[in-house]
């Protein structure tokens, strides 16, 4: 059998290393960070997220502070959401694009207020992001790396709320879906709750300072024992996700896949004025997308994963994620394939370490949650 | 714990002979470094290896390692209970988990292979160093 290599050194650590340890967590080297992959086991956390609750240390996620009276242009500039439709304690999902339209990164933006924003982004991709954003923002705006001052707990699953609500005041769970707020104490701590998540459930981010870490994440573990709560792993945090069909940068987005192809069009709003990735994107919509990330089931035996080659009757493409659904208890994953083969019920093949393996073009996302 | 009444590969197999016939499967430290396995494919019966040569895969959710045989031999029985719920390799991979038998092309092979106290000096040493 052939081993995973071992951990390299001087790797990262989040507040709740500690904690990780005490319960067991295997760790694996997660973009420079030491994380925890799993604890009990992927299937197991997994369906404490479908059915109860589970928490993740999501704590390596980078934060940057846009703030100024000319935020609210910076950020129109360099993202292609219209950051002018957010309202006080509103998100939306958005990105940082290169000028092909390509992703730099895909993220989170919070308005504070009109002149306070706070971007949340992926870890391993902070120091490039705050770059990204510092050197290209125009105007009285000031761009902040502030990764360092949170620890973040992701609370998911249908008994979040429940859990949530009796360590929490005021209680944060009437917050609407992509809302948040920063008058809320935590277990004793202060925090800012959104209503966001990464999973397909219903579910909470809590981001705290490093040193309440600890004492959110005991302290929800130890209230929600009645409601079955897991730790959870970035093993689940990938199923759960692949089955919302939530892009994962690195695997299905990068500076090679525009928005469009990405299936992410809805991030993009030409109409509200310029913004890097404007023209590129208008022009591949204009000529016609030629490539799309779809989902895809297997017909025959065997996990299709991140890179490997796919056949279709119009052309090659590249399987970007693949993954056993714990769920629907069958392989699943997404696929880029050229815009001809990316309706829903075309058959392509994958190369399988060499074996011609079918699978099909699905409709996704492949697991939504069922309505309250 | 390693039972003693098999030989180890530096690969992670184990092999247990029986007269003529080795039974052949992945050790339970394997199983815990691959975690829980949901697929596992098999060569069928009368396919002839050599040592080290691979004969399938074994997929977790996270992650695919491919298998190699301990010894030479001529497969004579593959495990489709294992195939059919491949979750009972981590429940019990010394026993009900194994996975094909071959008919031993001979028994120099076997010789060449890991004690249970070797291999769990192999396995803390690959721990620490790599």
């Amino acid at each position: 059998m052939g081993a995973p290599a071992a951990a390299a050194a001087a790797l990262k650590r989040t507040p709740l290393y500690g904690i990780h340890r005490e319960l067991g967590a295997r760790m694996v080297d997660f973009g420079s960070w030491e994380m925890p992959v799993q604890y009990a086991g992927i299937l197991e956390e997994h369906r404490a997220v479908r059915e109860c609750v589970g928490l993740f240390d999501v704590s390596h996620m980078g934060e940057l502070d846009v703030v100024g009276p000319g935020a609210l242009a910076a950020l129109q500039a360099l993202t292609p959401n219209d950051v002018a439709k957010l309202a006080d304690g509103r998100i939306h999902y958005s990105a940082f694009l290169t000028e092909r339209g390509t992703f730099v990164d895909d993220l989170l933006v919070y308005r504070r207020s009109a002149d306070s924003y706070l971007v949340v982004v992926n870890a391993s991709n902070t120091p490039k992001d705050f770059e990204w954003a510092r050197s290209r923002a125009r105007g009285d705006v000031r761009v902040a790396d502030v990764s360092s001052d949170y620890a973040l707990i992701a609370v998911q699953g249908p008994k979040a709320a429940a859990l949530l609500s009796r360590v929490s005041s005021p209680d944060p769970t009437d917050l609407p879906y992509y809302g948040f707020r920063e008058d809320t104490t935590v277990c004793g701590a202060r925090t800012l709750v959104s209503r966001t998540g990464y999973t397909g459930e219903d579910g909470f981010e809590v981001y705290c300072r490093p040193e309440d870490a600890e004492r959110i994440f005991h302290g929800l573990l130890d209230e929600g024992r009645a409601d079955g709560v897991a730790p959870c792993g970035l093993g689940a945090r990938d199923t759960l996700r692949l089955e919302a069909k939530m892009a994962l940068y690195g695997n299905d987005i990068d500076d090679t896949v525009t928005a469009y192809e990405a299936d992410l069009g809805w991030i993009v709003k030409p109409s509200k004025g310029d913004f890097t990735g404007r023209e590129a994107l208008l022009a591949q919509k204009a000529a016609g997308v030629p490539r799309k990330l779809v989902g895809f089931e297997m017909s025959d035996r065997g996990i299709a994963r991140h890179g490997y080659a796919a056949k279709t009757a119009v052309g090659p493409g590249v399987v970007t994620s693949g993954t056993h659904s714990p769920t629907l208890g069958k392989p699943i994953g997404l696929a880029l394939l050229p815009a001809g083969a990316a309706t829903v019920g075309t058959e392509f093949e994958v190369d399988i370490r060499g074996r011609a393996a079918g699978a099909r073009v699905v409709p996704t996302p492949f697991y939504k949650r069922p309505s309250p | 714990m390693n039972p003693d009444d098999v030989k180890y590969t530096s690969s992670h197999e184990w092999v247990r002979v029986d007269g003529e016939v080795g039974t052949i499967g992945i050790t339970d430290h394997a199983q815990k470094q691959l975690g829980e396995i949901v697929y596992l494919e098999l060569p069928e019966v009368g396919h002839v290896y050599n040592a080290n040569e691979e004969f399938g895969t074994v997929e977790s959710v996270k992650a695919v390692s491919e298998l190699f045989t301990p010894v030479a031999g001529e497969v004579v029985e593959v495990n489709k209970g294992a195939v059919g719920e491949p979750g009972i390799i981590n429940d019990d991979p010394f026993g009900d988990g194994w996975l094909v038998k071959l008919k031993l092309s001979s028994d120099e092979d076997v010789a060449s292979l890991m004690s249970a106290e070797d291999y769990e000096k192999y396995v803390k040493e690959e721990e620490h160093g790599a």
